[in-house]
């Protein structure tokens, strides 16, 4: 143990996707000794994959667009538990963050008067939903996650950033007052063990969607920085808030952009009916993603399902033209022709609702510090301890986000996470040093596996998880099979805390990161199960038989799980931006 | 019975003193698989066995790999475009140091990645609003900035082999001319003197192999053609 290397910096960012990039160039700017610690090369970091837009009034579609307009779309999308402050904050903020973005060279495509493009997108309105179909979402073609992506990455190259790239974050390190001072990491390429003290710790670790057999999350997304967090004590908000995204392919899983039914396809059911018509008579395909992934599983429920088993449905593009399709989204027609063998030009594409987006998240407030609660029931900040983009709840997302809206949250929370840890490191930090035992309780977990002996193996372990987690805590959740979802999870925990890591190498040893996976695929799990148990009612994406309606009186609230006692608490929503009146709760249709 | 034969490199540098192929057999139901499937399996078998992947659908660039004797990624490249007599070789990237089995070590290839100053240039203070650039200008940058850096194409290269530390490559020539070839960029002298040796550009043979393995579909060898164009327009 006295052995072990250290490093020290004023931040450390654990994350190398969209928003920890973002944070990073602003520490970056600002001369401050940062590190990104990334446990895949940046530009593999799951942002890449982010397809149709960036959703922000920027006011080049429509030079009369609003930011109010879109702060209005997002807590109505949200269904009123999006925080009013911080939902006003990324809207309005967002124009100049967008701007940044274009200045450091994002490709984005354009009008024909040199502005940004941008295209419709679900759950979007002029005038406070009085004046119609909205088209507020930028884009970079299909490709905007990884144009933003790599802008971003080389910004930072740009600015010298230091990264330790192929390194996985093991857990947090917390001093004997409970500050979070760091972090045990590995450099995979070596399996060397590293304490990594720094002043501010931001958790940029994106969402956990492969707690789902089904989802359309890169196999990397496993809610690192959510099971660092809550092995260290701290509480998750939301979690039981997940977005099943309508179009994943049959199949496959992979996504299939929203942008597609912006740029005018819809979804039919067997009959070739367009039946999105009868449930959201206005908005249609554009209305809000819980909305729409409901309405297909009714279809497929009551019959009308595509395909032999009659169990998803069809996107129909062809109607759009060749010339639409390669312009606006080449991407998609790769990924149908490679994924669902069809040509979307010719054939509708078979798709089916999937896990896609993680709304919870680590609670924090808009400069990305994460939050705690007193015994009071008040607020209280973690100290040393920062989120961003998916791993975060600020929350700007409340039960359902709509698209577009995680691009634009990942750079302006990245950029404002960065920005105060900037001058806060400038009124300058000191917490005390954590002592050995404080850094042995860290290294608990990586020990314990590289002693294990015997016992289950990981694949298995993490295909029931999976199975658990579709089955009892998929579009639709009742009581019964939620209460035997959270049983078989207590009872895979204890196994994955038995289980066996047969390959006790060091040179890239894939294995044992899958194995430190799979206790944070675990974490993320349980506080969703528990979280979804406890929250009875339905609201956003959170969809119960057992409890159909909405119950603004005892659930107008965020969740609160505490991992020590698995208990679900509630805390208050913001419904008090700063330069606009709030937005009442009404009911939600599209 | 129908099982699929599959050859693997193997190295890992604490227990072997040289790498080697081992044989695998893997049971694919029948099923059209993509090799990474096949990679999964194959682990399932072998827990030790080392391969980089994460996106899954072709956009993150980790799971570039050497697939019966041709570049491209695991992931979007189903079994029946390679596999030849029910047998399936994968090989690390040519030309790249092993870390272990079929992960190498990238170091070179972002060296010359960065070398290019992938990032634009524009000293001009920049406007309330986006720079404004017409569709027209923005076209010039479609087959160039969808890179994804997987490095299929400059691992196919021989002028890359034989001058990994001198030839900027395919992957960083493509996005050389990226930033060459976009309207906002205001550094285009600066970028072609860097590029103005014997080797940073002038390596290229126009094999063209880039273009026959990327995955994207992207054409290296046109835009080193259009770099070398303006190179000598400079030097006239």
């Amino acid at each position: 143990m006295s052995t072990m290397r250290s490093l020290s910096f004023d931040a450390i960012i654990i994350g190398g996707g969209g928003a920890g990039l973002r944070a990073a160039l602003e520490l970056a700017k600002s001369g401050k000794k940062t590190a990104v610690l990334s446990k895949v090369f940046p530009t593999r970091s799951h942002t890449v994959s982010a397809q149709g837009g960036i959703t922000c009034a920027i006011a080049s579609a429509d030079p009369n667009d609003d930011w109010r307009w879109h702060m209005y779309d997002t807590v109505k999308g949200g269904d009123y538990i999006a925080d009013q402050d911080a939902s006003e904050y990324m809207c309005s903020e967002g124009p100049k963050a967008v701007f940044e973005l274009e200045h450091m060279g994002l490709p984005f495509s354009r009008f024909d008067n040199g502005r940004i493009y941008q295209r419709p997108f679900g759950g979007q309105s002029k005038d406070f939903g009085k004046g119609g179909q909205a088209a507020r979402t930028c884009a970079a073609a299909d490709r905007t996650g990884h144009a933003l992506l790599h802008t971003l990455y080389q910004n930072n190259l740009k600015n010298n950033t230091t990264f330790l790239n192929e390194w996985y974050a093991v857990d947090l390190v917390k001093n004997a007052n409970g500050d979070v001072v760091g972090c045990i990491a590995m450099d995979i390429e070596t399996g060397e063990v590293v304490h990594v003290k720094s002043k501010a710790t931001v958790m940029a670790t994106g969402g956990a969607g492969r707690i789902f057999a089904s989802t359309t999350n890169a196999l990397i997304n496993t809610g690192d920085g959510i099971g660092m967090a809550l092995r260290a004590g701290f509480p998750m908000q939301d979690m039981e808030m997940w977005q099943f995204h309508p179009t994943g392919i049959y199949g496959a899983g992979t996504l299939v952009t929203e942008g597609c039914r912006g740029e005018g396809g819809y979804l039919v059911n067997k009959d070739g009916e367009r039946f999105m018509e009868r449930y959201a008579p206005n908005a249609k395909d554009l209305a809000g993603r819980d909305v729409v992934a409901r309405s297909m599983v009714m279809e497929i429920l009551e019959g009308r399902g595509c395909g032999e088993k009659a169990d998803h449905v069809f996107l129909k593009l062809d109607h759009l033209g060749e010339d639409v399709l390669g312009k606006r989204l080449p991407g998609i027609v790769e990924l149908s022709k490679t994924f669902a063998h069809v040509d979307p030009a010719k054939e509708p594409i078979p798709v089916v609702p999937t896990c896609h987006y993680m709304m919870g998240g680590i609670p924090t407030n808009v400069h990305g510090q994460a939050i705690m609660q007193k015994p009071d029931g008040s607020d209280q900040i973690v100290n040393g301890l920062f989120a961003c983009g998916e791993a975060a709840c600020v929350s700007v997302h409340g039960a359902n986000r709509l698209g577009g809206n995680s691009l634009l949250d990942l750079v302006v929370f990245g950029r404002a996470a960065g920005m105060f840890i900037e001058s806060a490191l400038n009124e300058g930090i000191e917490y005390l040093d954590a002592s050995e035992s404080d850094v042995a309780a860290a290294m608990q977990r990586i020990t314990r596996w590289n002693e294990s002996e015997g016992g289950e193996t990981v694949p298995d372990l993490k295909r029931e998880l999976q199975d658990i987690m579709q089955t009892s805590f998929g579009v639709f959740r009742e009581e019964e099979n939620m209460v035997e979802g959270v049983k078989r999870l207590e009872e895979l925990r204890e196994r994955i805390a038995n289980a066996y890591l047969p390959d006790k190498s060091n040179t890239f040893n894939t294995a044992r990161v899958e194995a430190l996976e799979l206790d944070n695929l675990m974490e993320v799990a349980e506080a969703t199960a528990i979280a979804a148990l406890e929250r009875k009612e339905s609201r956003g994406a959170h969809s119960r038989y057992d409890y159909p309606d909405r119950d603004d009186v005892n659930w107008l609230k965020h969740s609160l799980y505490f991992p020590a006692e698995k208990r679900l608490g509630k805390r208050d929503v913001n419904f008090a931006p700063k330069t606009v009146d709030m937005f009442e709760p009404k009911v939600r249709t599209y | 019975m129908s099982k699929l034969q599959v050859s693997l490199y193997r190295y890992n540098p604490e227990t072997d003193s040289a790498p080697y192929m081992q044989e695998f057999q893997v049971d694919t139901q029948g099923r059209d698989l993509m090799v990474l499937d096949v990679l999964h399996l194959a682990k399932e078998q072998d827990n030790g066995l080392a391969y980089r992947r994460s996106c899954r659908e072709g956009v993150c660039g980790s799971d570039g790999m050497n697939m019966n004797g041709k570049n491209g990624l695991a992931c979007i490249t189903p079994l029946s475009e390679v596999v030849k007599g029910n047998k399936l070789t994968l090989r690390p990237l040519p030309g790249l140091p092993v870390i272990r089995d079929l992960v190498v070590d990238m170091g070179l290839f972002y060296q010359q990645y960065e070398r290019i100053q992938p990032y634009l240039q524009n000293d001009e203070p920049a406007p309330a609003i986006e720079r404004l650039q017409s569709p027209e200008e923005r076209d010039k940058l479609d087959g160039l900035y969808e890179c994804i850096l997987c490095a299929c194409c400059s691992t196919a290269c021989p002028s890359f082999w034989w001058n990994p530390d001198k030839f900027v490559g395919p992957a960083g020539l493509l996005q050389s001319y990226r930033f060459l070839a976009d309207s906002r960029d205001m550094a285009t002298s600066e970028r072609l003197a860097e590029l103005e040796d014997p080797f940073s550009v002038f390596r290229c043979r126009g094999i063209m192999n880039c273009v026959a393995v990327c995955p994207k579909g992207l054409n290296p060898t046109r835009a080193i053609g259009k770099i070398r164009e303006m190179l000598l327009a400079n030097a006239t």
